[in-house]
């Protein structure tokens, strides 16, 4: 939307503010995607119409929840009947009619939002095409915002998001209130869509960085709408804590030629300090409850190096504990290489390279496990050897600022090498 | 007479703003606090993390319970506050109608202050 002028930019906020509850009330109505958009899309046409001149209505979400159920009514009922009713049958153009329609209690908009996050992630669907039916259905972003930032052209955004809802049309979604165990299900899924959003975002490097930057701040609103209606789950705190720590970092990862600045050399006075405030807080609150799950100790991990004033102030010994918690809760290669860089800080070069030993193989294709093996091999002067991996490193570089990253490494290798001759 | 002037907005709404808009308000609300404190009317300024950080502790009941999200659930959220000195109700809602053109929408609750102490933490 946008566009409105600076003395309507608050019809824009309300409208976006109001988009997830209102769309997930009315497919709860209509149990239909596509119904539920249009009627929304028509709520929100008048809501440009009315608002202006009467202001915002008390409740935003019923009105537009209310307005835009009886339009699409009324439009069904014409097309039966071919029998136009008159408009002042369908509009509301205030709080009365908002008030009188049936109570939309906070019970039914926290499922209801759920229940539309959750068809996002439907498992049929590939990682990519969740992300981009979140953006569309659930954030409210334009076809055209969302092909700028997955830098593909927007009618091939068109299609892949067209693909993706035929499917979920198809897949069914129950539409009664979830039982427990279902919902957790549900906030599980939808928390691994919204980190999938973040990461989209914030992996980005190079040109197209800065055009998909903006989806990571997307998924943080939606971290925080989840959170909102579900405030005492200590995995979305913990969710949200982790994407606020990480994307307060992302004024120093880049230096001004968009190469890569590693965490121990990163200004941390560019760190954004309202994001760390609010990650801090989110985390403490999420420790209090004891029931430790991964998004949690992601953001403890996080939290540590947020709370060291310089990299030399870093609790390494903690961060390997943590990151040993992980490998419980998430066995994975990944997890024990990023632990391997705490016991390089802890134990030197030689015990991370012990650890990392045994993911030779399944990481065989991984930049990561190539550049850190570099590292640690030309700590230990082993110079040789390092050159070799960094060479795998940089034909398995996902990016020109990882690959270039690498290449200074070789650069000082070279150098020394020269030096000593 | 100090007066505290309550933010209150749809937290939603203010959370969405994008980093011009954020910096465009915080440009204009500037303009207008460094006013009042040239002219010594301004006392403490306060903004709140949004209320998923909040804790809430009920202690209306031994031992106290403690409850994750704010205290009370409203479409607009405290957000933060201003402490002005003001020298009537009339020239204290006009201070907040120039904070409130400069940051447009939610609403100011208007209190005066019954006692006050400027404390020492933070500074």
């Amino acid at each position: 939307m946008s566009g409105l002028g600076p003395d309507l930019a608050w019809v824009d906020a309300a409208l976006t503010s109001a988009r997830p509850q209102a769309l997930a009330a009315l497919l709860r109505y209509f149990r239909d995607l596509d119904t539920a958009e249009e009627a929304y899309q028509d709520a929100c046409l008048r809501a440009l119409r009315t608002w202006p001149h009467n202001g915002p209505p008390r409740d935003p979400t019923a009105w537009l929840v209310l307005v835009g159920r009886n339009v699409a009514i009324d439009a069904t009922r014409r097309q039966r009947r071919q029998d136009p009713l008159p408009d002042h049958d369908i509009a509301a153009d205030g709080d009365a009619e908002a008030d009188m329609a049936e109570r939309l209690d906070e019970q039914h908009y926290r499922d209801d939002v759920l229940r539309l996050l959750f068809i996002c992630c439907h498992p049929d669907l590939p990682a990519t095409q969740q992300i981009a039916l979140a953006l569309r259905i659930v954030s409210g972003l334009t076809v055209q915002q969302i092909a700028r930032a997955f830098l593909v052209s927007e009618s091939a955004m068109e299609q892949r998001i067209t693909r993706a809802k035929s499917r979920i049309a198809k897949a069914d979604v129950a539409f009664e209130t979830p039982g427990a165990v279902e919902r957790a299900e549900r906030l599980a899924a939808v928390a691994a869509m919204i980190y999938l959003v973040f990461n989209e975002g914030y992996s980005a490097s190079g040109e197209g960085a800065a055009m998909r930057l903006p989806l990571a701040d997307e998924a943080i609103r939606l971290a925080r709408l989840l959170l909102r209606l579900f405030p005492a789950e200590p995995d979305i705190m913990g969710l949200t804590a982790l994407l606020l720590l990480q994307h307060a970092r992302t004024p120093a990862r880049f230096d001004a030629d968009g190469a890569i600045v590693l965490l121990e050399d990163q200004d941390r006075a560019a760190w954004n300090q309202a994001m760390i405030t609010e990650g801090l807080a989110l985390i403490d609150k999420a420790m209090r409850h004891r029931r430790r799950g991964p998004y949690q100790v992601q953001a403890a991990i996080a939290a540590l190096h947020a709370r060291a004033a310089t990299p030399h102030d870093t609790d390494w010994r903690q961060i390997d504990l943590l990151y040993a918690t992980l490998e419980e809760l998430t066995p994975s290669p990944v997890v024990t290489l990023n632990r391997a860089v705490a016991v390089a800080k802890l134990r030197g070069p030689q015990a991370a390279l012990a650890m990392i030993e045994p993911l030779a193989k399944p990481l065989a294709g991984y930049f990561h496990f190539f550049g850190l093996k570099g590292g640690l091999l030309k700590q230990l002067g082993h110079n040789e050897e390092a050159r070799v991996a960094f060479d795998r490193a940089i034909a398995l570089a996902n990016t020109a600022a990882e690959a270039a990253h690498i290449r200074q490494h070789l650069d000082q290798l070279e150098k020394e090498a020269t030096a000593k001759i | 007479m100090l007066y505290a002037f309550l933010c209150y907005n749809d937290e939603a709404a203010v959370c969405a703003w994008s980093k011009d808009e954020e910096a465009a308000v915080m440009a204009q609300l500037g303009a207008v606090t460094d006013k009042l404190a040239k002219e010594g009317r301004l006392g403490p300024v306060a903004r709140l993390v949004p209320t998923t950080a909040a804790t809430t502790l009920r202690k209306d009941r031994d031992p106290p319970l403690v409850i994750d999200g704010p205290f009370a659930e409203t479409k607009e959220q405290l957000l933060g506050f201003f402490v002005i000195d003001c020298s009537s109700l009339e020239h204290a809602l006009e201070t907040a109608k120039e904070l409130g053109r400069a940051n447009p929408g939610g609403s100011y609750e208007i209190r005066p202050l019954l006692q006050f102490w400027p404390g020492s933490a933070g500074a």
